[in-house]
């Protein structure tokens, strides 16, 4: 920029290449694991490109499930995984954008209150309370259920926050506009605020989907059918301490298609993911 | 800031929060105060009794060298995965920065590890440093180290730390890069004309305007190494050998589940959740005055 060129101009280049290879080794290796027989593996001489056995590979850790271990197919778990993600999701969504519309749009009494209500769990991590949470949600009965695997998860204060300040800056003259032309609270919100929010929401909706896919502690606890069981999980119990009965090719394939998913959707959806990213720890 | 235009409603509003309260205050708040009202209690084997014993349970507790031990892993921890995930990724977001025409497409290559689950992280690094099979633990093995993290704490604490930082790179990464994309360049070439080196602009300029930016992620990477590297912990090591990764959140879990003490694991989610009002209080109180991005 300020300096002239000289030879040195392409260390940058070689910084972040390294940078890009350190990112990746890891996943490629497990790729490469994902595609070799489990004696290959466990020589511990596993070559560093794929090997022949991919699809066979995939094919019974989505369909079939481990042998030893008699586990569940993957297939399964990432249905699971993709039901949980998707309810946290759409339901941090729903309910934040009404408190928020609420919170902003209306004076009553207690509304600060409310406020704080939901601000001071920013505060309060679901792993402090784990034990608690976890027999409140057996005293309701939600066991091994979506429902109890979503709901505590849902309520989030920085979704809630993000749509107030979103709100704040859409101009006044909107909702003028709006009560003139005799539209009701909810018609505003349905026709004016939430295309204005598109943007928001979407941004939102990548954040909160791998937040939700990528939850561990919680579905750990409140699991306990193996159909119930998430692909984050199932990875977990794959891996025997005995390492001769660990089947690497099988964890590994799953591994890959646990990282699919949320990768993909960071990838292609980058520029709302960066957005969300940034304003809602804002 | 307040709207001046309002719409009238005396129960729409109450209805609207109500799901989010609602969630709120079963899922939230009464936990919460279990966690409280159970800490001051101590149950017998069963489960049939209860008998309140004030603060004993904080007591046994802070007289317990495991939950020293577990503290000083916890600091140990959060210390070496914030100090390289923050340099590592400052490094890379400096190098970006300057490729102004490639920024992006480095960006797009460095930011997925943030998608992974740390639970699998855990299991990526894990398999590379399997002792027997790991490509990774067999190099350091033909150097002649009896690399062994199911047998040796340090072992077991340098796989967590690695794959933990890995997992945090990207997300500082991306903070580091908004900051310095926001600062601008007029100021950067003014103390280039004045004939301040590259390392040295970087030091008097670059580097303090990115202070809010930094702070904000010290306190966001401690957060995370306190409650989100919980997964790689239970996936690499299970707390172990012999509580070497046993973290504070690990701690709690545990021994709530295999120890069955119900009191003294609410004890420490009371420590735990002061920890956190604690660290969240710093973050709103600096972060809402001092970062613009």
């Amino acid at each position: 920029m300020v300096e002239r060129k000289t030879i040195f101009s392409f260390l940058p280049h070689v910084i972040l290449l390294a940078g890009i290879f350190i990112v990746a080794f890891p996943v490629y290796v497990a790729f490469v694991a994902s595609t070799w027989d489990p004696a290959t593996i466990s020589n511990g001489q596993m070559p560093l490109v794929p090997g022949p056995h991919l699809l066979e590979n995939y094919y019974q850790t989505i369909f079939v499930g481990t042998a030893k271990s008699s586990r569940e197919p993957v297939g399964m778990m990432m249905l699971n995984s993709l039901i949980m993600a998707l309810t946290i999701a759409i339901g941090k969504i729903a309910i934040s954008i009404i408190s928020a519309f609420a919170i902003v749009y209306f004076r009553f009494p207690f509304r600060m209150t409310a406020f704080w209500v939901i601000f001071v769990t920013l505060m309060l991590p679901v792993e402090v309370r784990i034990y608690p949470t976890y027999k409140i949600v057996a005293d309701l009965g939600l066991l091994d259920s979506y429902l109890g695997l979503t709901v505590p998860l849902i309520a989030s204060a920085t979704a809630t926050l993000l749509f107030r300040q979103f709100f704040m800056t859409v101009p006044d003259e909107l909702v003028e506009a709006s009560k003139i032309d005799g539209a009701s609270a909810m018609q505003f919100f349905k026709d004016t605020l939430l295309p204005l929010s598109i943007t928001s929401i979407a941004a939102l909706f990548v954040i909160q989907f791998i937040y939700g896919w990528n939850q561990y502690l919680w579905p750990l606890l409140i699991t306990t059918r193996e159909s119930m069981q998430t692909i984050v999980i199932g990875i977990k119990k794959m891996i025997v301490t005995q390492d001769a009965l660990t089947e690497w090719q099988i964890a590994m394939a799953t591994a890959v298609l646990a990282m699919l998913p949320p990768v993909l959707v960071v990838i292609l959806m980058q520029r709302l993911f960066v957005k969300g990213l940034v304003e809602t720890e804002k | 800031m307040e709207k001046r235009v309002v719409f009238d409603g005396k129960l729409l509003p109450y209805a609207l929060l109500m799901p989010q309260l609602l969630i709120t205050i079963v899922f939230f708040y009464w936990p919460a105060a279990q966690a409280v009202w159970q800490s001051f209690f101590i149950q017998d084997a069963f489960g049939l009794t209860m008998q309140f014993v004030w603060f004993e349970n904080y007591q046994v507790l802070f007289a317990n060298p495991d939950y020293y031990r577990s503290m000083l892993t916890t600091l140990v921890f959060s210390c070496l995965v914030t100090f390289f995930s923050l340099s590592i990724a400052l490094m890379f977001a400096v190098q970006a920065d300057k490729q102004i025409k490639a920024a992006g497409a480095y960006k797009t290559f460095l930011m997925w590890p943030y998608a992974v689950a740390p639970a699998i992280a855990g299991v990526l690094w894990l398999f590379m440093f399997q002792p027997s099979l790991g490509l990774v633990a067999q190099a350091i093995r033909a150097l002649g180290i009896d690399w062994n993290p199911q047998l040796n704490g340090g072992h077991a604490m340098t796989l967590v730390v690695m794959a933990a930082t890995w997992k945090q790179i990207s997300y500082n990464f991306l903070f580091f890069l908004a900051g310095l994309q926001s600062i601008p360049k007029s100021v950067i070439e003014a103390a280039a004309i004045d004939g301040a080196r590259p390392a040295r602009r970087f030091w008097t300029i670059i580097f303090p305007l990115l202070s809010p930016t930094t702070f904000f992620l010290l306190v966001v990477n401690i957060v995370y190494v306190f409650f989100d590297t919980f997964g790689i912990i239970d996936s690499v090591t299970g707390g172990g050998p012999a509580q070497a990764t046993t973290t504070l959140v690990y701690k709690v879990f545990s021994d709530g589940r295999l120890g069955g003490d119900l009191g003294g694991s609410a004890a420490q989610s009371v420590i735990l959740m002061i920890l956190v009002i604690g660290l969240t209080a710093i973050q709103f109180r600096y972060i809402e005055r001092k970062v613009q991005y």
